[in-house]
């Protein structure tokens, strides 16, 4: 129970620094609902409902990359990373945490591109809203543990995207798929076991990338 | 018992070779000074006994356990939107500081925070946050203290508060202190490190 004590602590901190500050989440609905509105006026008025659901994604993916951006900065800002890595608790507990914000950054940004979409584009179905949902905890669950990777460079800007676009490939496949297909069952199914796979691998993965 | 035990450690970043064979061994309430010019590898020590860098050479012993490291570096390591109870409490929790509220109380009114407690560490001068910074490092009671330029930033009332509070160290507990003022803890100091 102390370790979800910890994660709790962590992910209030994070809610707690956002709302201080606002540096992530005004972003992340400026840029999907601007580009949600880009695309309704890029594609031409022939397109079929195919390439809306996929241009909804690729909004989803990007939006994703803006906010895990900014994901680490408080803590490369003032070092901060370093008190917390020697903290006694188990360091997973920080990816876990910044995780939980990450998703509920990620599930702000969708309340209001979900509409948007289905205002611009088509409907948004059951099988829709449970494909973004699970992906969310994907993208969260990789690109946590990319943005602190990341964090640690230079070139993190650059970076994060290499390394986070690659590894979230499946969720783009599972999420057109569980929109569009004749079987979304089997695609959300595909996106739950992406989930599980790389939650595990990043939460046993964390201690070794924030520690010599 | 030794505390820290270091063996030819050595240290580089890259081609540059930052600590170089250093042999060190610190008993348990031994308070040892570390001097030496910028950029002779003082910080680095401290951060490689903290267990936040890995030597690249030779052999490094801590024989106490991490949660019971306080560590002060050239950053506070606090969030700047936070208030220093906000930071503090965070820090309670994770270190599982017993009765937290009192301990932060007590510290916050020690270093003279009590007035600002609940404003942002952002509004904070320099010497504010290097108080709150030390409130940081002593909040868990730690057997082993690593501090990196403790007075820097400190104002005369500052300094002299963190004097007092390593003379009530001293003795009791195990502390690395790396400073360019010996002569404000020499006597306090069982021993010293000069890295060239």
């Amino acid at each position: 129970m102390t370790y979800f004590a910890d994660v709790g602590a962590l992910a209030r901190k994070d809610l707690l620094l956002e709302l201080r500050s606002r540096d992530t989440l005004p972003a992340m609905l400026l840029f999907v609902v601007s580009t949600l509105v880009v695309f309704n006026f890029s594609l031409p008025a022939d397109t079929g409902d195919l390439a809306a659901y996929g241009l909804l994604w690729v909004a989803i993916v990007f939006t994703a990359i803006l906010g895990l951006t900014r994901a680490f900065a408080a803590e490369r800002e003032q070092r901060v990373l370093d008190g917390l890595v020697l903290a006694p608790c188990d360091r997973s507990a920080i990816w876990l945490g910044k995780g939980i914000a990450v998703v509920a950054f990620l599930a702000l940004a969708e309340v209001v591109a979900l509409p948007a979409f289905a205002l611009f584009f088509e409907p948004v179905t059951w099988e829709l809203v449970a494909a973004v949902a699970l992906a969310d905890v994907g993208l969260a669950a990789v690109g946590t543990l990319l943005a602190a990777m990341a964090a640690a460079s230079r070139a993190r800007e650059l970076l994060l995207p290499l390394l986070f676009l690659p590894l979230v490939i499946p969720v783009v496949v599972g999420g057109v798929g569980a929109s569009i297909g004749d079987d979304p069952g089997r695609y959300l199914a595909f996106l739950g076991l992406y989930d599980l796979i790389f939650a595990i691998l990043s939460w046993a993965s964390f201690e070794y990338v924030v520690t010599e | 018992m030794v505390v820290i035990a270091a063996r030819g450690l050595g240290r580089s970043f890259g081609e540059k070779r930052v600590l170089r064979d250093i042999d060190l061994d610190v008993a348990e309430r031994d308070l040892l000074l570390v001097t030496g010019p910028n950029g002779s590898g003082k910080s680095t020590l401290l951060s490689l006994c903290a267990g936040l860098l890995a030597p690249t050479a030779g052999e490094l012993e801590v024989t106490v356990d991490r949660g019971r490291i306080g560590y002060l570096a050239h950053e506070p390591l606090v969030y700047r939107e936070l208030s220093a109870l906000e930071n503090l409490d965070l820090y309670g929790r994770l270190y599982r500081v017993p009765e937290r509220r009192e301990r932060i109380g007590m510290l916050l009114e020690r270093f003279g925070l009590w007035e600002s407690r609940r404003s942002p560490v952002s509004s904070f001068s320099r010497g504010m946050q290097q108080r709150l910074a030390l409130c940081r490092t002593l909040l868990h009671d730690p057997a082993l203290l690593l501090l990196d330029e403790p007075y820097a930033g400190l104002d005369d009332a500052g300094a002299e508060l963190l004097d007092a509070e390593l003379r009530a160290l001293a003795g009791r507990r195990t502390l690395l202190l790396a400073t360019h003022d010996p002569d404000r803890v020499g006597r306090l100091a069982t021993g010293s490190l000069a890295l060239a």
